[in-house]
């Protein structure tokens, strides 16, 4: 799946950034090629989600370099508009929108910021839904869905921008046990299909079964990475291996 | 004995003072003999006391002549009229100075809101500022000083503020210029009202089609283009001048014509709305907070730019917040207007007090004032109840 050889899409270089006082990330190194699948996963407060709502700028860096797909993440508000349309985002809460329909959540932003007609826009987002396997919710609101379906959904909306990356952040932690399926088969559906995506998620299995490399993370910064063989079966760092030992006994 | 499915004996017989269905009978019984026999006790007893002390309850007087001036009447008045039309006056001053409060109310309350929310921290406290001196000075207070100390400490009429426009404030109140219609202007009326009715269908036709196609349809422009050729037309037509512009100019020891507003109408509306637009503030600030972050985040996510969060996200979830304590507002300061009493704006409770006075019939005027301002209360709260019950999220 991935292709080493070709310019990386997201290339970040020693990237920092302080909440007032707390250091929330170190240096952060990471660079990204097209289609790649990375699991990044580490304690609680280690940054990941941090680091992954700055490459579409929900926070904002202050120190380093961000560059997603050639556009340099800067102030200028025209390339952070650009990047936000190239990178689709799924959160941990969904935050569908609660006032519009299912369909409406993911024709939304094809409708004004593509300004894409509305049939047509309306024919995408069938045929997203369908890809997450939830066409027949069409017409319902958020609130009537179950967990599952609206994370579903919250990734049809994502992919309604066409985007070049998706970034995860926690998809499924807020979800019931039989839920996490569904929604990972979508997301390793939308891996097989070659999109590029950064994914902060605890589910191990999912990490060895799909991702090309993972990153631990640990105080803001990158402890290690490498491939899910050489993480899982012979990590490097002490802190990754007391980690690892501690989410895979059970 | 009668033994239930579950095996446990039950005795047939339940005593009724333990029967809960007995006991919620005999509570509704007994509350509503005590409300009944209160409100006969209550009518009976004002009957009694009216008869005796030989108050008329009948409304015949409303056919009498008031014989009593109104300052700044909203419709036509003169003391010749009788005290019918001069309570409906009142109503109409009542009307005037709430409809033009709540529509200042809100447009400032939600500026100042959205002040108190920027991240300019200089614009946020002065926001502070104007939000807790309004919330916590009494309208009373505040009525007073923009009378006493504002609107009646204005300069004499000879040496009048003269600000562009021109608005002329003076002793006497302020004058604004304002356009009129001439008697050749019956065509330009007629033509602006439909061009304003054709933008407006034009506006969300176009504005749909934009929606449908994604081809930019300038609906804005085009509305705007249609009420200004239809009013060059009605110009045209009305063949003469249809429109001047009424300014006020100085005659003799008073300015005529314009607009005026009296130093009382003036200090209640500036009284009122600033004071309503403090709370309104706080309850769109309420609103617009109740907005989960995640919504911006999200809609941020997906490439809107910060006017679409706000107008295709972020309002839509604020209002249904927004509307149930912003009706109580319009309605407190529907209601609060009524204090014009002590400043001398003659609205509908000033009139009533005036009516009560003179023809001492004081519960029908009582009974015309409060039955006027429930029913103002009412169908406030009518309206936007159905817009709100329309605005609500969908779950289940």
């Amino acid at each position: 799946m991935s292709e080493n050889n070709s310019q990386p899409i997201i290339v970040c270089k020693d990237v920092h950034k302080w909440y007032g006082e707390f250091h929330a990330l170190r240096g952060v190194d990471m660079e990204v090629a097209k289609g790649e699948v990375i699991v990044i996963f580490g304690p609680s407060g280690s940054g990941k989600s941090t680091f992954i709502r700055t490459i579409n700028r929900l926070e904002e860096h202050q120190r380093g370099s961000i560059a997603v797909n050639g556009i340099e993440l800067s102030h200028d508000v025209r390339n952070i508009e650009k990047i936000r349309e190239e990178t689709g985002m799924v959160f941990q809460q969904f935050n569908l929108f609660p006032h519009i329909s299912v369909l409406q959540n993911v024709t939304l932003a094809p409708i004004w910021v593509k300004k894409m007609p509305r049939e047509e826009a309306e024919e995408l987002g069938m045929e997203l839904l369908t890809r997450v396997g939830i066409p027949e919710q069409a017409e319902k609101f958020p609130g009537q869905l179950s967990g599952g379906q609206q994370q579903r959904v919250a990734i049809a909306r994502a992919l309604a921008m066409q985007p070049e990356i998706m970034l995860f952040d926690e998809p499924t932690s807020a979800l019931d046990p039989e839920m996490i399926k569904e929604v990972l088969d979508a997301m390793t559906e939308l891996a097989k299909s070659g999109m590029t995506m950064l994914v902060v998620t605890h589910e191990m299995g999912f990490a060895r079964a799909v991702a090309d490399r993972l990153f631990f993370f640990d105080e803001g910064n990158v402890v290690e990475s490498g491939t899910p063989q050489d993480l899982f079966n012979n990590p490097q760092e002490d802190r990754t291996k007391l980690f690892l030992s501690q989410i895979l006994q059970h | 004995m009668a033994t239930s499915d579950t095996g446990i004996d039950q005795s047939t017989s339940i005593p009724f003072y333990r029967d809960e269905r007995i006991i919620n009978w005999i509570a509704q019984i007994v509350s509503a003999v005590l409300v009944i026999g209160f409100l006969i006790w209550v009518v009976v007893n004002f009957l009694a006391a009216a008869d005796a002390r030989g108050f008329s309850l009948g409304f015949n007087f409303l056919n009498d002549p008031a014989g009593f001036p109104i300052n700044d009447p909203g419709i036509e008045y003169d003391p010749s009229m009788t005290y019918g039309r001069a309570i409906l006056v009142g109503l109409v001053n009542t009307l005037r100075v709430a409809i033009a409060g709540v529509v200042a109310a809100t447009i400032l309350g939600t500026t100042v809101a959205l002040a108190r929310l920027s991240p300019n921290w200089l614009l946020s406290r002065i926001a502070l500022v104007y939000i807790e001196f309004h919330r916590n000075i009494p309208l009373l207070v505040l009525l007073f000083i923009w009378y006493f100390s504002v609107f009646t400490q204005l300069p004499p009429v000879r040496e009048s503020l003269v600000l562009p426009g021109p608005v002329i404030l003076n002793l006497r109140g302020l004058y604004i210029s304002w356009p009129r219609l001439t008697e050749t202007g019956g065509p330009l009326a007629i033509a602006l009202i439909i061009g304003i009715v054709l933008a407006t269908i034009a506006y969300f036709v176009l504005r749909r089609r934009r929606e449908e196609t994604g081809q930019e349809t300038y609906y804005g422009w085009v509305s705007l283009a249609i009420v200004v050729v239809s009013a060059i037309g009605g110009w045209l037509v009305s063949g003469g001048t249809p429109l001047y512009l009424d300014v006020p100019v100085l005659d003799g020891f008073n300015y005529a014509g314009g607009l005026r507003l009296t130093p009382e109408f003036a200090a209640l509306f500036v009284g009122l709305t600033m004071y309503t637009a403090g709370f309104i503030a706080e309850v769109v600030r309420a609103g617009i907070q109740a907005v989960d972050r995640g919504q911006v985040e999200a809609a941020n996510a997906v490439g809107l730019s910060n006017l679409q969060v706000l107008s295709l996200v972020v309002i839509p979830q604020a209002l249904r917040v927004i509307i149930p304590p912003m009706i109580s507002q319009y309605l407190n300061l529907t209601k609060n207007s009524s204090l014009a009493l002590a400043i001398g704006y003659q609205e509908l409770f000033s009139v009533g007090r005036i009516a009560i006075n003179q023809a001492g019939q004081a519960v029908p005027v009582f009974a015309i004032i409060m039955v006027s301002y429930l029913t103002l209360s009412l169908l406030t709260s009518a309206v936007l109840n159905v817009y709100n019950r329309r605005i609500q999220f969908v779950t289940r």
